[in-house]
């Protein structure tokens, strides 16, 4: 155990490898609080997919394969998928949630037939263009890693100065106008964020579970703790904690791909929660809710012998 | 030949999906059709790994309740009290998740492309054929979902009165003593089923796909759920038949070019629909200023 831990940690390849996977858990950790707490959360999903045209679009136009450049494709192909989104939802009976999935097919559907042409035009260099996709942190170069560790550091970055902001249009983004905020701005500056930790994740885990980084734990940090600081604290080291035993885990086997293992040892970080977490967990709330039926019982028991100094006693204690 | 078999698996494809996709568009649960789809990988791995191969009736069902499982699992998070947005991510994120590790660590295995999962490959449909009893039947997949259109329409044209009420108005089904729980089971239960066969040959995309664009597309123009099934199946048809001919046009994915089609023709009713459309829309909004000033 201590030699693998020691193994993992000299080999310099690996060492960036679990960094940039730990900083990208802890990024969109706590930019999923946010997208969480404004349910939002499927969010990710719809931006994850919609990415693949924009990343297609950067490789047909650059014939290259580059993080950043696959970045910006998708960051572009996410926020015309937003204001699609929002454009359906806004202006016909279509529920968002089915404006999510028909833009969500829709791209990816475009993606799919750009990246099947990409492949069948035959172009040497398009071969790690699905592996973009599905996601295998061992595959990136160094060059990738320290793009991914920029833009998660910048995420958390944001999170922390833009946070009494984001904060207020979380819980109540009417109190926000009145105020005088840039609510509109600021939303856009989130989705933003958003976008951006999602293009960043595909890498790491793949298009369809990198919404498991962003949701999975802030829900779980959402059971710990009713105060927003806290929630942010304990879903960025969820987040940074899953993504280091993707990493480390992966490189145990040749056959074990970073992102499920991620995203499971996420879901159990969120099970633990779900269970044992204190006050809101169902540990906690089955035992108080034990306690309150003794209590009664205890009560009604006092009340039913006719004894006034007992049952004042039972109130008060 | 082959273009037959390969049209008549997107047809099914589209015209189950399609039917089934009106009742979840109405129970806005969309994105629930969504998990779905992509939860019943697990099931199809495991189903691989007991059976050794896919030709069995068993693959097809244990699948099926993994679908069920993905619905229990959400409605349990909801339950305890997760929002339903997040419930339904951690649910078919971590299945997804499961199937996909299982798929890699038993490769030698397991006879399952990953990149088939999401894209799917439905060029190769026409090869994977099944025999009975010494005669060529045809394409597995065209005769699994053959049978899937076959549950679903007579599941419908049995109960199409329930379905209705359920979709339109749960609290009313209850109070008229229908089993509310049991009917969206029950769709739940189509739906993965459906999921389940066109998973290979199709892939996820294209199942989610048709489930949501032809019913959406539907729901723009109509108001009655009778015309909206029709109008919806009509769509997936088109887009499958038309689909297929584009990705010939351009040697491009066949499930890829499908959704495209059918997000196209989405686009196409979001703007010219006679009730809701945004040209009709705005005249009218023009209009009404103009009689006003």
């Amino acid at each position: 155990m201590l030699d693998w831990l020691i193994s993992l940690w000299s080999d310099p390849n690996t060492r960036w490898i679990l960094m940039g996977c730990t900083l990208l858990g802890l990024g969109s950790g706590v930019i999923g609080s946010f997208t969480f707490l404004r349910r939002e959360s499927l969010l990710g999903d719809t931006l994850a997919h919609a990415a693949l045209p924009g990343v297609c679009i950067a490789f047909i136009l650059h014939e290259v394969k580059s993080a950043g450049l696959f970045l910006v494709g998708a960051l572009l192909a996410g926020i015309a998928a937003v204001l699609c989104v929002s454009a359906i939802s806004r202006w016909t009976k279509i529920k968002p949630d089915a404006a999510m999935g028909i833009v969500l097919t829709f791209f990816f559907g475009v993606g799919t037939v750009m990246l099947t042409h990409i492949q069948h035009s035959g172009s040497g260099s398009q071969s790690g263009l699905d592996k973009y996709l599905f996601g295998q942190a061992a595959a990136m170069v160094t060059r990738d890693v320290y793009t991914l560790m920029g833009v998660s550091l910048l995420l958390v970055l944001a999170a922390l100065l833009l946070f009494k902001e984001f904060k207020l249009i979380s819980f109540d983004p009417g109190f926000a106008r009145g105020i005088g905020l840039p609510v509109g701005l600021l939303e856009h500056a989130m989705l933003i964020l958003t976008t951006v930790a999602v293009a960043a994740g595909i890498q790491a885990v793949g298009v369809v579970l990198v919404a498991a980084l962003l949701i999975t734990p802030a829900a779980a940090a959402r059971y710990w703790t009713d105060r927003l600081s806290v929630m942010l604290t304990f879903a960025g080291l969820f987040g940074a904690l899953s993504g280091a035993s993707g990493a480390a885990i992966s490189t145990l086997g040749e056959g074990i791909p970073t992102g499920p293992v991620t995203v499971l040892a996420a879901t159990l970080l969120f099970a633990v929660s779900l269970l044992l977490a204190p006050r809101r967990g169902l540990v906690a709330r089955a035992l108080r809710h034990r306690g309150l039926k003794a209590d009664y019982a205890a009560r009604s028991a006092v009340h039913a012998s006719g004894s006034p100094e007992a049952a004042e006693g039972g109130g008060r204690r | 030949m082959m273009d037959f078999w390969i049209i008549l698996t997107a047809v099914l494809v589209a015209s189950a999906c399609s039917i089934l996709g009106c009742f979840l568009i109405l129970r806005r649960m969309a994105l629930v059709g969504d998990a779905i789809s992509h939860a019943v990988l697990p099931g199809i791995a495991i189903a691989f790994l007991m059976s050794g191969t896919r030709d069995s009736m068993w693959m097809l069902l244990g699948a099926t309740a993994f679908g069920l499982l993905t619905v229990f699992l959400i409605q349990t998070l909801q339950t305890f009290g997760l929002q339903s947005d997040a419930s339904i991510g951690i649910v078919f994120t971590a299945l997804f998740a499961v199937g996909v590790l299982l798929i890699s660590l038993n490769a030698q295995h397991i006879d399952l492309d990953l990149d088939c999962v999401l894209f799917g490959e439905i060029a190769y449909v026409p090869w994977d054929t099944w025999t009975l009893g010494g005669i060529q039947m045809g394409p597995r997949a065209v005769f699994m979902l053959g049978i899937t259109l076959m549950v679903i329409l007579l599941l419908l044209g049995l109960f199409y009165k329930q379905f209705k009420i359920c979709a339109f108005d749960p609290a009313m089904a209850a109070a008229c003593g229908i089993p509310v729980l049991l009917f969206h089971y029950l769709l739940m239960g189509m739906v993965s089923m459906t999921a389940v066969s066109s998973f290979e040959s199709v892939g996820a995309i294209l199942v989610v796909g048709m489930l949501i664009i032809p019913a959406a597309t539907a729901y723009l123009l109509t108001h009655r759920l009778g015309i909206m099934i029709g109008l919806s199946v009509a769509v997936g048809i088109v887009s499958a038949i038309s689909g297929y001919l584009v990705s010939y046009l351009l040697d491009a994915s066949i499930a890829g070019c499908i959704v495209s089609v059918a997000g196209i023709l989405f686009i196409l009713a979001l703007i010219f629909s006679p009730s809701s459309g945004l040209l009709v829309k705005f005249t009218r909004r023009s209009s009404s200023a103009r009689t006003a000033s």
